[in-house]
């Protein structure tokens, strides 16, 4: 029978389905970071058990460092312990840590691909929500609480129920200067922030075929932002290009084997699946987000609500964030003037959003309107690539700020933070109220829209961009 | 982890949708490595005023008429956003050990599970008129009975809820789910010699 990559996935992960109990799946990769991890370690010590496959656990700390100079100890003595925390566990139950200083330091949804951690037909989690990323590869992966990642330490598996699936099926192709953002933007719009609970979703569709994989990720990156428990793509040529030569393969097979073998975990033609939506990729236009949650969101070309002309609910929302945010009804996004700028995050910090970026601010000048334009990487390695490219310079020259890796002003655990009052475009995934900082006011965007912003000092239409060199 | 069997308790009214974990514990306070303390912490943002210490008076979960309560009522999406389950621990810290809404955010839901705690899944009409009664009756309380999925209201009135049978059963059991993982311990030997891994 025809079977879809979700349903693939889970039949070759099933260790045991005890009667009447969930099932117990088996988890192929495990990553780690400090803010979620401290308290499972403990579990452990406090039950005496031990890791049961440290060496397939990675860890990296993301959340709390600095990303300025990292010669300088951390000042918060909270980050700086809770960093140590991780380290002293990584060592006492022999798990592999990327610290501070290592290249191979990052956002760990930025490193596990980049590392070749993250294949295709695996099972992966992390204790954090975004690890819808590595869907990209074709990999059932999803967040987990705390309690759980304890289990998967002791256990290597996760106890899980089936869940249902979804195709998004995006026909057509992206319009010029419409991005991998602004299309999962659009789909969160549409299918709403718990449009997707209850559901795994799969991408499909010629659109999605022809993202990079930078592209793919952002799009599973926010499928939790539907709501859904993982975003999955098929993995085709292009998967299998980008992970070629990555470190952490399985050095026993050939690559054309194991390309072949990934293939393989891909959709069968003519799966079914328990919801299918379709999106038309050529209507999508640049989108902003007007409010506090992912899902309130228009094309640059929209304007925010008027509150008679929504209902219930809906209107209490709209109303709540309308006030939150300090802005009108029925204003258009183009005249939303913003103070602060950032770049980064797991969404939108990978080599191909800083080129995006880039290839906007080259010859152009950051607004004097703006206090602070941020442009942090998703890894040591971005970094590295960006410099190579000469990408850190016309950042430089715009007047943006190039920092040191890490999660950064995403969340705001380190230093880098929206002030009470501040208004930010930000590419990472979460406009929640004070998400970026208390009383900041975030609006989601794509790389390219927030450098155009940045040096207009409003939003702007990135299709009329004026592109210098 | 504690078991839930039966529980009677004041009904807090929290009239939000989208109720994310940035705002049942913002980041500030994922810098500590325990798991209990957070009650101080829980709603923060919305809880005081400037000064971070002062309740604002405007938060309806501080009027003392929902002081001790241990049923929390929402909306819909409630708990969405990060994984961290420093949410249902702030919740749990703070003393609720039940919360009612018409949906909840996946992974929030399986913390509470973790936690001892029921999330209760009902109707959205059905919570708009818990939402009335709450409101009206100063002391309104309501008596969950797990092994029943019952909901009964001071009025005598009944609305039954559904569980998985699985999640139930932990609970009423205390069941910590490594420990009933570990049961299975072969099983997990057999699967990784028969993919290989060593
Ligand atoms: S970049 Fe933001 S969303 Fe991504 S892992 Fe870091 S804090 Fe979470």
């Amino acid at each position: 029978m025809a079977k879809n990559i979700y349903e693939k996935i889970w039949d070759a992960h099933v260790v045991h389905t005890p009667e009447g109990q969930d099932t117990i799946l088996y988890i192929d990769r495990h990553f780690v970071h400090e803010v979620t991890s401290a308290q499972a370690f403990e579990g452990l010590r406090m039950a005496n058990r031990a890791v049961r496959r440290p060496e397939l656990t990675f860890a990296t700390m993301d959340h709390n460092i600095p990303t300025t100079d990292r010669s300088i100890p951390i000042q918060d003595p909270l980050s700086q312990k809770q960093v140590d925390t991780l380290e002293a566990n990584c060592e006492q139950f022999h798990i592999t840590c990327f610290d501070m200083y290592d290249p191979r330091n990052g956002i760990v949804h930025v490193v596990g691909p980049e590392l070749g951690l993250t294949q295709p037909g695996m099972t992966i989690v992390c204790g954090d929500s975004h690890t819808a990323t590595h869907g990209a590869f074709g990999a059932l992966a999803h967040g987990i609480g705390t309690s759980e990642v304890e289990h998967v330490l002791a256990t290597q598996t996760l106890l899980q129920k089936k869940s249902k699936t979804m195709e998004i099926r995006v026909t057509g192709a992206l319009r010029t200067g419409v991005t991998a953002k602004d299309l999962v933007l659009a789909i969160i719009g549409k299918i709403g922030t718990a449009g997707g609970t209850g559901y795994v979703i799969e991408y499909t569709g010629e659109a999605i075929r022809k993202l990079s994989m930078e592209g793919r990720m952002t799009v599973c990156n926010m499928t939790i932002e539907a709501g859904a428990r993982a975003g999955l793509i098929s993995p085709d040529d292009i998967t299998c290009a980008y992970l070629k030569d990555r470190p952490y393969l399985p050095k026993d097979r050939t690559f054309e084997e194991l390309a072949e073998g990934w293939k393989a975990w891909a959709s069968d033609e003519g799966c079914a699946y328990d919801t299918v939506v379709e999106v038309d990729a050529g209507e999508v236009e640049p989108q902003v987000t007007w409010g506090t949650s992912p899902g309130m969101v228009t094309g640059i070309s929209g304007k925010t609500p008027v509150l008679a002309e929504l209902e219930g609910n809906d209107r209490l929302a709209a109303e709540k964030a309308l006030a939150y945010m300090d802005l009108g009804e029925g204003v258009p996004m183009t005249e939303v003037r913003i103070n602060k700028m950032f770049i980064g995050s797991c969404t939108n910090g990978r080599i191909e959003d800083l080129r995006e970026a880039a290839a906007v601010a080259r010859g152009h000048k950051v607004s004097e309107t703006i206090d602070q334009a941020l442009v942090v990487p998703g890894s040591n390695e971005v970094k590295k690539q960006a410099e190579a490219e000469g990408l850190d310079q016309v950042f430089k020259d715009t007047g943006f700020e190039w920092r040191e890796a890490g999660c950064s002003m995403c969340l705001a655990m380190n230093d880098d933070r929206l002030d009470p009052g501040d208004r930010c475009a930000s590419t990472s995934n979460r406009n929640f109220e004070g998400r970026q900082g208390k009383g900041g006011r975030t609006h989601l965007v794509g790389a390219g829209m927030a450098a155009a912003a940045a040096i207009k000092g409003h939003f702007v239409d990135i299709r009329d961009w004026d592109f210098r060199g | 982890m504690d078991k839930f069997t039966t529980l009677t308790g004041i009904v807090a009214p929290l009239e939000a949708l989208n109720v994310d974990t940035d705002q049942i514990i913002p980041k500030q306070f994922l810098k500590r490595v325990e798991r209990s303390g957070y009650e101080g912490m829980l709603f923060y943002d919305w809880r005081y005023l400037e000064d971070g210490k002062t309740p604002d008076p405007a938060f309806e979960l501080n009027a003392p008429r929902y002081q001790g309560a241990s049923i929390l009522l929402t909306k819909d999406n409630f708990g969405c956003g990060s994984s961290r389950e420093h949410a249902p621990w702030a919740l749990n810290n703070y003393g609720f050990r039940c919360i009612l809404a018409p949906s909840f955010a996946d992974i929030f839901y399986y913390n509470c599970f973790n936690n001892g705690m029921l999330p209760i899944v009902l109707p959205g009409n059905v919570i708009e008129s818990l939402f009335t009664e709450v409101r009206a009756t100063e002391g309104y309380e309501l008596t969950v009975d797990l092994a029943a999925e019952t909901i009964t209201k001071p009025d005598g009135g009944v609305i039954a809820f559904e569980i998985s049978p699985f999640l139930k059963e932990r609970l009423l059991n205390g069941w910590d789910q490594v420990g009933l993982t570990l049961l299975h311990k072969d099983k997990i030997a057999a699967y990784e010699a028969k993919r290989g891994i060593a």
